[in-house]
């Protein structure tokens, strides 16, 4: 309202005041490497974790990629991270905890607050991870789920206790090569999630992992591998959250996915890191013979974020699916989208973007379709939509397509639009106030990918976007 | 006394004057109507009296049961009792029927402190069942987006059954160029005849005398290029119907 408008400082307090999870622990860690990253660094994560001397290998050969591979050109400007100033490693607690109470009681009042426990005991969920900095604190999956089969540890643990499986995947979905941020990743990873679902098993409920960065200059580079083998199903939930810090973190994390025949993978993330925190990440799925693939990635939170989660489909039939929603506000540029190659007869695909851009932040969608030649029978929409609130911020579409393949049917869509005055009046005429007025247009906007989440985690977003909107209005 | 009072109310958009000093009162339980050719400021005068920003009023005042209505926002009018039937409905993508409803109701609800009071859930779809009921809208309306794909006659049902839900004392109809579906003209009038009560006061505005036939108005203004410039009873409306607006110096028919 005309009266209340902010001073640009007041405004800023008014923002930060509108992230909840701006808060950090005073916890010593029981060990880090120091800031900065060399081989020795490299050595020593390998050491500490007591790897195989493959993955030792693995991890110079990755690092030394790491050094030469240029940033990327495209997308976000990158030339800002100063790689010297930040710790690569950060292991918080001697051991994982097999109870919440067993944390150290600043940690475990984190975790409270950020409501994982409670999750777990609603029983919303059947299995949840919790990293904390560079190792996984907190695990635990129903025991139920363990009888049948289902796998689900910290990566760490995946490479100790199945290495076999572990070995066979790593690095083979996304190459140790496929970017700057996967080599780096692939170099100094710790944590993350190791997923194994057995033929025939459907996992009811999410398995779920909350990453949390707590330390100044931190680098969280956790590695998540899932395999769903032949005609099973999982959904895996990932949030992650940050301290606001005046200094930059970085998070660069790999997920690698394997669905076979018949299977079903449904990845959905909340990404909600402080405004701090650059999010770089790579994500990337194989669907086998009518196997299905859904990545539902939401960026609320961080920096910059550049994320495209892709789909490989590989075998006959195979379906895949990205729904991106990307949240830019003040300061903040999400370039994210997706990316899906058609490899064989008759599959499917669709990709459903959402963005939505206030207070001089910046939402780019980017997106790859590719058909491979004899892909015949193929079909895929895209469909990228950007709300934009106000006259200081910008979005941009960019739709690469490749088509190798003349037998097939695509679709492409993308409109801009901006908030309508008409609209505002209209729902103030009914009583709301600006606020809850712009917040029901953005949430109806949002609404298709809403309704895919589970239902607790669509009122969360829905209650991330409301508090983005708080004092957005003047 | 009455309860709506303007007084000389001039008001602009882009820098043009479209208002140049308007005056009216009406009192709750009546029913007025204002008739005007195009382009006389029927439209303005609604956008203006429910507050639209792209207005903006450069004299006069408008009070409501003693509340400066000028001084308020869209959202603080509605709250204070004002309602204004659009004729052109926003569609809000996303936003189901039943979910802004609630929304809108439980605004209301809210203290002057700004202190919620939602409704129960029981209780709103008591409510809800009832108006819907009377206007005869179907149960799986409530769960279609707001206005998104409606047909005319929906929306014209929606702005009712928003009316009847919010119970407004100021109801403002635009209907300045509807005149031409009749179905619309009854679903507005059967929407405004159930609500019509000593609590209730009606601003209809209208090109057209038809819509008149179905809404019977107490009092019959003409306004003539931002003016006022007739006040009388319903036979004012027969006689625009008989001979146009040529007496004002428009050559304009004020029939189908």
């Amino acid at each position: 309202m005309a009266e209340t408008k902010l001073t640009p400082q007041e405004q800023a307090a008014t923002d930060i005041g509108a992230y909840r999870y701006g808060f950090h622990d005073d916890l010593e860690p029981v060990f880090r490497t120091r800031k900065g990253l060399d081989e020795d660094v490299v050595r020593e994560i390998s050491a500490h974790k007591n790897e195989p001397e493959w993955m030792t290998e693995f991890r110079l050969k990755s690092y030394r990629h790491f050094v030469k591979r240029e940033l990327p050109r495209w997308g976000a400007d990158l030339s800002v991270i100063d790689f010297d100033n930040i710790y690569y490693y950060l292991k918080p607690v001697e051991q994982q905890a097999k109870s919440w109470d067993d944390l150290p009681d600043g940690m475990r009042e984190t975790w409270d607050r950020l409501g994982i426990p409670e999750a777990e005991k609603k029983r919303l969920l059947a299995g949840v991870g919790a990293q904390y900095e560079s190792e996984v604190v907190y695990h635990n999956l129903e025991k139920e789920l363990k009888e049948r089969g289902v796998l689900f540890l910290d990566m760490d643990s995946g490479l100790r206790e199945h290495e076999d499986i572990v070995r066979r995947y790593f690095g083979t979905i996304i190459p140790y090569n496929d970017n700057k941020f996967a080599a780096l990743n692939s170099a100094v990873w710790s944590g993350g999630s190791f997923i194994y679902v057995p033929p025939g098993v459907k996992v009811d409920l999410p398995l779920q992992a909350y990453f949390r960065i707590n330390a100044e200059n931190m680098g969280q580079f956790e590695r998540t591998l899932i395999i769903v083998d032949r005609d099973a199903y999982v959904h895996y939930v990932e949030g992650c959250t940050a301290p606001i810090y005046s200094t930059d973190s970085l998070h660069s994390a790999v997920v690698e996915i394997h669905v076979a025949e018949g299977g079903r993978c449904r990845y959905t993330t909340i990404q909600n890191w402080s405004t701090n925190v650059y999010n770089l990440v790579t994500k990337r799925a194989v669907a086998e013979r009518n196997a299905t693939m859904e990545w539902v990635d939401g960026n609320l939170g961080s920096q910059i974020t550049m994320k495209y989660p892709a789909v490989l489909l590989k075998g006959e039939g195979a379906h895949g699916e990205v729904l991106s929603i990307a949240f830019a506000g003040r300061g903040q540029h999400q370039d994210a989208g997706g990316k899906i190659t058609h490899m064989a007869p008759n599959t499917t695909s669709v990709i459903t973007s959402k963005s939505i851009s206030k207070d001089g932040g910046r939402s780019s969608y980017r997106g790859l379709l590719q058909v491979n030649d004899g892909a015949v029978d193929s079909r895929s929409k895209v469909v990228c939509d950007a709300l934009i609130l106000d006259a200081d911020s910008r979005t941009d579409t960019y739709p690469y397509i490749d088509i190798k393949e003349n037998a097939v049917d695509i679709g492409h869509e993308a409109t801009v639009s901006k908030i309508g005055e008409e609209q505002l009046f209209y729902l103030m005429s009914r009583g709301l106030s600006e606020e809850e007025a712009s917040a029901m247009v953005v949430s109806g906007f949002i609404e298709p990918i809403t309704k895919e989440l589970p239902l607790e985690y669509a009122v969360e977003l829905n209650r991330l976007i409301q508090l983005q909107m708080e004092g957005s209005v003047g | 006394m009455a309860d709506l009072k303007i007084r000389d109310l001039h008001a602009s958009i882009d820098g043009a004057e479209i208002l140049k000093g308007l005056d009216l009162e009406l009192s709750k339980g009546q029913v007025h109507a204002i008739m005007g050719p195009n382009g006389s400021g029927k439209s303005t005068l609604a956008h203006v009296l429910m507050g639209h920003p792209a207005y903006e009023v450069t004299g006069g005042s408008v009070e409501f049961e003693g509340n400066d209505l000028l001084e308020m926002e869209a959202d603080e009018r509605s709250r204070a009792g004002v309602f204004l039937a659009f004729q052109y409905p926003s569609a809000i993508p996303g936003v189901t029927v039943a979910n802004f409803l609630r929304t809108a109701v439980n605004a209301h609800r809210r203290g002057d402190d700004g202190s919620a009071n939602p409704i129960s859930v029981r209780e709103f779809r008591a409510q809800l069942q009832e108006a819907m009921e009377g206007l005869k809208i179907e149960r799986a309306m409530t769960s279609r987006y707001l206005n998104d794909g409606f047909s005319g006659g929906e929306k014209k049902r929606m702005e009712m059954l928003q009316m009847a839900m919010l119970t407004p004392r100021l109801a403002i109809l635009d209907e300045t160029d509807s005149g031409l579906d009749i179905d619309a003209l009854r679903i507005v009038a059967d929407g405004v005849n159930r609500q019509r009560s000593a609590d209730l006061g009606v601003l209809v505005i209208t090109h057209y005398s038809r819509l008149l036939r179905y809404i019977k108005p107490d009092v019959v203004h003409v306004l003539v290029d931002g003016r006022i410039v007739r006040t009388g009873g319903p036979e004012v409306a027969d006689e625009l119907e008989r001979d146009g607006y040529a007496r004002y110096g428009v050559e304009e028919e004020a029939t189908v």
